[in-house]
C-alpha cells in the first residue's frame, strides 16, 4: 500500500494517475509509474492501433499526439512516442490516439490522404505516421520544405519509399481545418503535472515547486532526475531495468523558460522543438543542430537539460553551446553557482552536479551578426541518427583579417566534448586564409585521439573533424553564421550552403 | 467519366488502406488476449559456438508466473525446422551454433515472470573456436555448400585472349529485414488434439509442415492463418517457422494459448538477413567495353544452417549476367558456414548479390577505358542469336533492355544532365555530382521448379456477396487488393462485393510461399480458375432468366454486378438474382481453382535448364551529390521505368517499384551490420542500424511502368513486381562512382565498397584525390 510521505506540504500528495485519453478523463491508481503509456494503450485498454516497432522512440510506430503548449503559449498536437513516456508524464494531459481521430464515418484529413496517396502498404507503421500528420494538419508554423522532413523523419516506413507519404503530408500539413479537434483544445491546456507516489521501494514524485524538490531530496539524495525521459526511459523499455527512485522535473515551470537578452537563458527544461523555435532568429548555429538532432517526437518531449546531463561524447549541444560560450547555472538549496559548459562535463558521462543540485539552464551570449558561427553533425543517416562527429565553431575576425577568438568543439571525437586547444592556437593571431586554416586542421591531429565503434572509425572521425573546420570557413566566407537551407535534406557542406566555390 | 467496366488496370486504394490509417487492422500481437494465454522468452546462447554441457530449470520454475521452461527435450516430434536441409534444431541440444540461438523457452504469465525465468535458467556452455566472416570460414574451409556452377564457352581461353582484362573482388553487406512487424505467433488450442496458430509469416503451410513435424502430429491437426504481415521483405519465409513452433509446442504442454512474440533486439539479433558476399572475378573486355568472358567465384555467409542458401546462391549465380550477354563465362559459388543466424530470403533473394558484381565490374570497366557507363553497358545488352543464351542456357527471348534504356535516357534527359553534372563538378571542390543508368533484368519463377503452383477457393454466397481465399499472405505488397480485381473482374461483380479473407491453410492447403515474387502470377491464376469455375455455372441459370437461349448464352456479359447481352445492355439481370436462382435451382456457388507454371526445368548437375517463365526488366537513372568532406550523399533525383507487363493494378505496382527501390539503396548505403569479434550483432536496433528515413528519399523521384509491354502467357498479361526493383538501386552506386571519379583523374578504378556510407565514401574520395 501506498506509504504517504510527510512532505510536499504547498501541495497535497497526489498519487493517483490522471490524465484525459481521447476524451475521457481517466483515474489509475494500480499501475506502476514507470508503466509507459505504449504498454498502458495496449495492454490495459486494448487500443493497439499504436504499435510497437522499437521501443527506443526510432521507428515512431507508437505516436500518439499530447496537448502540450505550443510556442505562441496556445495549446497545440504535439506527436510523441508512446514507448518512450512513463504514465506520470501525461498527467494532467490531454492524450489522442489513433482510435480517435474517425469521428463516426468520417475520416480525418490525414487518415484520408494516406489511404488516397497509397502511403501505407503492410500498415504497421501508418497509425504513427497518420499521428505525425495529425499534428502536421494543425500546425501553423510550417514555411519550408524541410519541416515536412523533420516532422515525418521520426516515422520509419519500410514499404514504400517514403514517396506517397509525402504526398499525404503535402497534402494535410497546415491546413488548419475548423473541425473538433480544434475546438477541443482550449479545453484541453495541460493542467498541473504534480504527482507522488512511493509504494513498494518505487518513488515517483514531480513536485511543482523547488521546496517540494529540495524536501523530495532531503530524503532521496540518490533519486535520480527525469525530464522528457527519451535517454533514461530505454533503460525500462530495453533493458527491462526499473530505476527505484525518480524524481520528474517536469512540474517546474522556471526551467522551461526561454529567456532573450544579451545573455539568453536557455531553461534546462526547455524541450529541444521549443529551442527550435527559439534559435531560429537569435542562434542560427544551435537552430541547424537542433535540424538533425533528432526526429519531432523526441525533440517535443527531449530537453536542454536532459541532452547536457547524460553528458553523452556524442551529445549534440555541447559542441554548439561550448563554441558560443555557454555558461552553465546550477541550483541547490544552498544556492546557486555558475561554470563554463565545458568544465560541467567532468569525464565520460559524468558531470560537475553535487548530489541535491540541478542544472537550472544555461546562458548563452547573443551572437554579434559579424562573429563566424556554426554547427555540424556528420551521421551515417542524415536524420535521426547519433554523430559519429558534431562540431561547434565559433571565429572572430578582426577587420585587418586577424583572428582574435576561436572556440573549436568537437563531439565524437573523445570522452567527453572537447575543444581543439591546437587548432585553436594555429588560428588564434593569425590571418583568417584558407593557409591558416589547413595548417589548424593539421594541427587537430594533436588534439584528439577517437575510438572506432559502428558510428565510424578513428581515421574516419579524424579526417571528418578536419575538414569540418576546412567547410566552415568556407562556409563562413559567403555568410557568417550559414543558415539552413530551406530544401530537403541537404548533406552539410554540400553546395545547397555553399555556392561560392 | 464513364465507370469502368473492371477493377483490372485500375488506379485502386490498397484494400486495407482506410483500415491501416485509423488502427483497425489487426496484426497477431494486436489480437485480443484468449482467455488464459500465456507468453513466452526465449532462453538463448551468449556465445557464438559452445559445447552445451547443461540445462537446469529448475530454479526458472520456482519463478512466480512461470508456467514451463521446455528444452530439446521436451519436443514430441523431431527437434528440427530445417525447411529444406534438416540441420536446424529447434533448441540446441549439444551445441550451440550462433550467438542467439535457442536453448530454451520460457512459458509465463507475464513477459516479467518469463525474463526472470529465462533469468533463473543455468545454462553451462564450454566456449569452441567461431568463425564469424565469410574470410575466416574461408581459412578454415568452413562450408555448408561447394561448387555451384553455370559454365558455357570456354572462359580460360577468352580471358587469356582479351584485349583488356582485369581482377577485383567485390564485397556487398548483408541487411535486416527490418519488417515493422517483428515476428509473432499466437497459437490457441483447439479440440482434437489440435491448435490453431495465427502467425505473422509468408509461408503458412510450411509452418503447418514445420510444427506438424515438432509436434510428431498429422499436418490436419494444424490450422494456420495470417491475417496480415507488417512486411515480410523474405524475412518471415523460413524464420516464423521455429518461433511458431515454440507457440505450438507451449500451448500443447500447457494446454492454454500460448504467443511468441519478438522484440526488436531479439528479432534483429536472433532472425537471418541478406546473405554478405564476397565475389573475386577476372574479367575480359574488348578496348571499345565489349564485354568477352568472365570468371567469377562467389562466397556467400549462410550462417550457421542451410535455410534456403543453397536457392539463394543459385539465383545469385543466375543473375551474374543481368541484362549483358557473356560469350564465354564460369561463375561457382560456395556456401561458408559460419557462427552466425542462418540467413535466409530477403527480395530479390540472391539475385541482387549477382547483379551487383556485373554491375560493379561495368562501372569499373568504364572507369578503366575512358568510356561513358550508359553506352558501356548498353552495347552489351542480350540481343538477336547468338547473343541471346544465359549462362544457364536459357534462352532470352524479348529482351525489353534496349527499348527501357532509350524510353528512359530521354524521359530523364540524360544527356543534357550529364553536361550539366560535369559543369557543376567542374565549378565545386568540395561537392560533386554523379549520374548513372542501370538495367535489370530478373529472372522470375521459383528456381526449384515444383514450387510454382498455387491453389484458390472462391465463394459466392446467394445474395451474390463473395469471399476469395487464396494460397497467397498479404505484406503490404498489395496481392489482395490484385486478386480482388482479378475475382471481381472473372465474376463481374463491383470489387466492395468481394471480401478477401485470412489465407488459411484450412481453406487453400499445400501452398507455396508469397515470395519469389510470384504471388499474382500463380495465385491469379488460380484465382482466376476458381472464379471462372462458378461463372460459368451461372451462365445458363442467368440465360434462363434472361430468355437467352442456345449458343447466345456464350456471349452473356457479366460486368459491375450486371448480366447481359452485349447487344441488349438495357435488359441486364442483377448478379444477386442469377446467384440466388443458382441457389434455388441446387447449383454449387464455390469452387477450387489451381494453376501451376508450365514448362520449366532446370538441371543442377548440368547447370542448364530454363529455370525461369519470363524475365522482368527495369531501369533507372540516379543523380546523387557527393560531400568530399563528409563523404554523405544525397540522391537528387531518380527516374525508374520498370516492365510490369499489362499491369494488373497499376497503383499498387507504382508503390513496389519505388520502396523496392528506396530498400536497395538502403542495402547499399546506410544500412550497415557490424558482428564483433564473439559474434554479437553491435547494431541491433534503429538506434545503431539506419534504414532509409523520411529524408532520404529524393524529392524528385519519377516513377513509370512500360506501357503497352503485355507479356505472354502469365496473368492478363502482368509481370512479377515484388523484388526486382530493388535492383534499380544499384544505379545510385554507380553514380556515386561516377562522382567519386570526378574527385580524381579521368582513368582511374574508383575504389568502393558496398554499403557505400559516408566512410567508405570518404575514403574512395580521398582515394580518388590523391595524385
Amino acid at each position: 500500500m501506498a506509504r504517504r510521505a510527510q512532505l510536499g506540504q504547498s501541495l497535497p500528495p497526489m498519487n493517483t494517475l490522471r490524465f484525459n485519453l481521447n476524451g475521457q478523463w481517466i483515474e489509475e491508481s494500480g499501475l506502476a509509474p514507470t508503466t509507459t503509456l505504449l504498454r498502458y494503450l495496449r495492454d490495459v485498454r486494448g487500443l493497439t492501433g499504436t504499435k510497437e516497432g522499437c521501443a527506443e522512440g526510432d521507428c515512431g510506430a507508437c505516436s500518439v499526439a499530447v496537448v502540450e503548449n505550443g510556442p505562441d503559449g496556445a495549446p497545440a498536437y504535439r506527436a510523441v512516442n508512446a514507448c518512450l513516456l512513463l504514465l506520470p508524464m501525461v498527467q494532467g494531459k490531454h492524450v489522442v490516439t489513433v482510435e480517435a481521430l474517425k469521428q463516426g464515418e468520417a475520416y480525418h484529413p490525414a487518415q484520408q490522404a494516406m489511404a488516397a496517396a497509397l502511403g501505407s502498404q503492410c500498415g504497421y507503421c501508418t497509425p504513427g505516421i497518420v499521428m505525425s500528420l495529425f499534428e502536421a494538419t494543425y500546425r501553423k508554423d510550417l514555411k519550408q520544405p524541410w519541416q515536412l522532413d523533420d516532422q515525418l523523419c521520426g516515422n520509419l516506413c519500410r514499404c514504400t519509399g517514403y514517396r506517397p507519404i509525402r504526398d499525404a503530408a503535402t497534402a494535410v500539413a497546415g491546413t488548419c481545418p475548423k473541425d473538433a479537434f480544434v475546438a477541443a483544445l482550449p479545453a484541453s491546456r495541460p493542467t498541473s503535472m504534480a504527482f507522488h507516489r512511493e509504494d513498494e521501494g518505487q518513488l515517483f514524485v514531480t513536485p511543482t515547486t523547488f521546496d517540494e524538490l529540495w524536501a523530495v531530496l532531503d530524503e532521496h539524495p540518490d533519486a535520480r532526475f527525469v525530464v522528457g525521459g527519451t535517454d533514461l526511459s530505454l533503460e525500462i523499455t530495453k533493458r527491462f531495468q526499473v530505476p527505484p527512485r525518480l524524481i520528474s522535473l517536469e512540474g517546474l515551470s522556471e526551467l522551461h523558460t526561454l529567456r532573450e537578452g544579451a545573455t539568453h537563458l536557455l531553461g534546462s527544461g526547455a524541450t529541444l522543438s521549443e529551442l527550435e523555435d527559439f534559435s531560429a532568429a537569435r542562434l542560427p548555429p544551435v537552430h541547424r543542430m537542433l535540424r538533425y538532432f533528432a526526429a519531432r517526437q523526441i525533440k517535443h518531449r527531449g530537453t536542454v537539460g536532459g541532452n547536457l546531463c547524460t553528458a553523452s561524447p556524442i551529445g549534440d549541444l555541447p559542441p554548439v553551446l561550448i563554441s558560443l560560450g555557454a555558461t552553465a547555472v546550477l541550483r541547490s538549496r544552498r544556492g546557486e553557482r555558475r561554470l563554463a559548459l565545458e568544465d560541467f562535463f567532468t569525464g565520460y558521462r559524468k558531470t560537475a552536479l553535487e548530489p541535491k543540485e540541478v542544472l537550472i539552464g544555461v546562458e548563452v551570449p547573443a551572437l554579434p551578426p559579424t562573429t563566424r558561427a556554426a554547427a555540424y553533425k556528420v551521421s551515417k543517416r542524415r536524420e535521426l541518427d547519433i554523430s559519429a562527429v558534431s562540431a561547434g565553431m565559433l571565429v572572430e575576425v578582426s577587420a585587418a583579417n586577424v583572428v582574435t577568438r576561436a572556440r573549436l568543439a568537437f563531439g565524437g571525437m573523445a570522452a567527453t566534448t572537447k575543444r581543439a586547444a591546437h587548432a585553436e592556437a594555429a588560428l588564434l593571431g593569425q590571418a583568417w586564409t584558407e593557409a591558416a586554416v589547413e595548417l589548424a586542421a593539421k594541427a587537430m591531429a594533436n588534439d584528439f585521439t577517437p575510438m572506432s565503434d559502428h558510428r565510424g572509425s578513428a581515421p574516419y572521425r579524424s579526417l571528418v573533424a578536419a575538414n569540418l573546420l576546412r567547410g566552415f570557413f568556407d562556409e563562413t566566407s559567403v555568410t557568417p553564421q550559414p543558415r539552413l537551407a530551406p530544401g530537403h535534406a541537404a548533406t552539410v557542406l554540400t553546395h545547397e550552403e555553399v555556392r561560392h566555390d | 467519366m464513364t465507370e469502368p467496366t473492371s477493377p483490372l488496370r485500375q488506379a485502386l486504394l490498397h484494400e486495407s488502406g482506410l483500415k491501416h490509417a485509423t488502427g483497425e487492422a489487426r496484426y497477431v500481437d494486436d489480437w485480443p488476449a484468449p482467455p488464459g494465454m500465456l507468453v513466452a522468452q526465449v532462453v538463448t546462447s551468449r556465445v557464438a559456438h559452445a559445447k552445451l554441457q547443461r540445462v537446469d530449470a529448475s530454479a526458472a520454475l520456482a519463478v512466480k508466473g512461470v508456467v514451463a521452461v521446455l528444452t530439446a527435450k521436451d519436443v514430441p516430434g523431431t527437434n528440427d525446422v530445417g525447411p529444406v536441409i534438416h540441420d536446424e534444431e529447434l533448441f540446441a541440444h549439444d551445441t550451440v551454433r550462433f550467438l542467439g540461438q535457442s536453448i530454451a523457452v520460457v512459458i509465463g504469465e507475464s513477459y516479467e515472470a518469463c525474463r526472470a525465468g529465462v533469468a533463473a535458467v543455468k545454462v553451462e556452455l564450454e566456449a569452441l573456436p567461431a568463425v564469424l566472416s565469410i574470410d575466416q570460414a574461408i581459412e578454415h574451409q568452413s562450408y555448408l555448400s561447394r561448387d555451384h556452377r553455370l559454365t558455357r564457352g570456354d572462359s580460360k581461353a577468352a580471358l587469356a585472349n582479351a584485349p583488356v582484362r582485369f581482377q577485383g573482388e567485390v564485397v556487398t553487406g548483408g541487411q535486416d529485414h527490418f519488417y515493422l512487424e517483428t515476428q509473432c505467433t499466437l497459437a490457441i488450442p483447439e479440440e482434437g488434439p489440435a491448435l490453431r496458430l495465427i502467425s505473422s509469416t509468408q509461408h503458412p503451410s510450411e509452418v503447418q509442415t514445420i510444427v506438424a513435424h515438432v509436434l510428431g502430429w498429422g499436418r490436419h491437426q494444424l490450422v494456420v492463418e495470417v491475417p496480415r504481415m507488417g512486411g515480410g521483405f523474405g524475412g518471415k519465409e523460413t524464420q516464423a517457422a521455429p518461433y511458431a513452433a515454440m507457440a505450438a509446442l507451449g500451448a500443447l504442454k500447457t494446454g492454454r494459448p500460448v504467443k511468441v512474440w519478438l522484440n526488436r533486439d531479439q528479432d534483429m539479433m536472433w532472425t537471418g538477413k541478406r546473405h554478405p558476399f564476397k565475389t573475386r572475378f577476372d574479367v575480359g573486355f574488348s578496348t571499345d567495353g565489349q564485354l568477352l568472358a568472365l570468371e567469377a567465384e562467389l562466397f556467400a555467409d549462410a550462417g550457421f544452417s542451410t535455410d534456403l542458401s543453397r536457392a539463394i546462391l543459385d539465383r545469385a549465380l543466375f543473375h551474374i549476367d543481368n541484362g549483358y550477354f557473356i560469350p564465354d563465362v564460369t561463375v561457382t559459388g560456395h556456401l561458408a558456414k559460419t557462427n552466425l543466424p542462418s540467413n535466409t530470403a530477403f527480395r530479390g533473394f540472391g539475385g541482387p548479390q549477382g547483379m551487383a558484381v556485373i554491375e560493379d565490374i561495368m562501372s569499373r570497366a568504364a572507369e578503366r577505358l575512358g568510356l561513358e557507363a550508359s553506352a558501356l553497358r548498353r552495347k552489351n545488352f542480350y540481343g538477336a542469336a547468338p547473343r541471346n543464351v544465359t549462362p544457364f542456357w536459357q534462352e532470352v527471348k524479348d529482351c525489353r533492355l534496349e527499348r527501357l534504356f532509350s524510353e528512359l535516357l530521354s524521359t530523364s534527359e540524360y544527356t543534357r544532365r550529364l553536361g550539366e553534372v560535369a559543369g557543376f563538378n567542374q565549378a565545386h571542390r568540395h561537392a560533386k555530382r554523379g549520374l548513372a543508368i542501370t538495367p535489370v533484368k530478373f529472372g522470375i519463377s521459383f528456381t526449384t521448379s515444383f514450387l510454382n503452383q498455387a491453389g484458390a477457393f472462391v465463394v459466392v454466397y446467394a445474395d451474390g456477396s463473395v469471399q476469395l481465399n487464396h494460397g497467397g499472405t498479404e505484406m503490404g505488397q498489395g496481392l489482395h487488393t490484385k486478386m480482388l480485381a482479378v475475382c471481381a473482374h472473372e465474376l463481374g461483380v463491383r470489387p466492395e462485393r468481394v471480401r478477401v479473407m485470412t489465407t488459411a491453410t484450412d481453406k487453400v492447403p499445400n501452398t507455396s510461399a508469397t515470395a519469389a515474387s510470384s504471388g499474382s502470377d500463380l495465385n491469379g491464376f488460380a484465382v482466376k480458375h476458381a472464379a471462372e469455375t462458378v461463372r460459368e455455372r451461372l451462365r445458363p441459370v442467368a440465360a434462363k432468366l434472361l430468355g437467352v437461349a442456345g449458343d447466345a448464352a456464350k456471349a452473356l456479359v457479366f460486368e459491375n454486378g450486371r448480366v447481359f447481352l452485349p447487344s441488349t445492355p438495357a435488359q441486364a439481370v442483377p448478379f444477386e438474382k442469377v446467384t440466388h436462382e443458382a441457389y434455388l435451382a441446387q447449383v454449387s456457388l464455390s469452387a477450387t481453382g489451381y494453376y501451376r507454371t508450365p514448362d520449366i526445368h532446370f538441371d543442377r548437375a548440368t547447370g542448364r535448364g530454363k529455370p525461369f517463365h519470363y524475365f522482368a526488366y527495369g531501369a533507372a537513372v540516379s543523380e546523387v551529390e557527393v560531400s568530399g568532406l563528409t563523404g554523405e550523399h544525397r540522391l537528387r533525383r531518380v527516374d525508374l521505368l520498370a516492365d510490369v507487363g499489362a499491369s494488373l493494378v497499376p497503383s499498387i505496382d507504382k508503390g513496389q517499384v519505388e520502396g523496392a527501390f528506396i530498400q536497395g539503396w538502403g542495402w547499399l548505403t546506410c544500412e550497415e551490420l557490424r558482428v564483433d569479434d564473439k559474434g554479437f550483432l553491435r547494431t541491433h536496433s534503429p538506434d545503431t542500424y539506419k534504414v532509409p528515413a523520411f529524408g532520404d528519399a529524393p524529392v524528385d523521384f519519377r516513377v513509370a511502368l512500360l506501357e503497352n509491354a503485355p507479356q505472354d502467357g502469365t496473368i492478363h498479361g502482368s509481370k512479377a513486381v515484388g523484388e526486382p526493383p530493388l535492383m534499380l538501386a544499384l544505379s545510385a552506386v554507380a553514380a556515386l562512382r561516377h562522382a567519386v571519379s570526378a574527385f580524381g583523374k579521368p582513368g582511374r578504378e574508383v575504389v568502393l565498397p558496398m554499403p557505400c556510407t559516408p566512410e567508405t565514401v570518404l575514403f574512395a574520395v580521398e582515394a580518388a584525390r590523391r595524385p
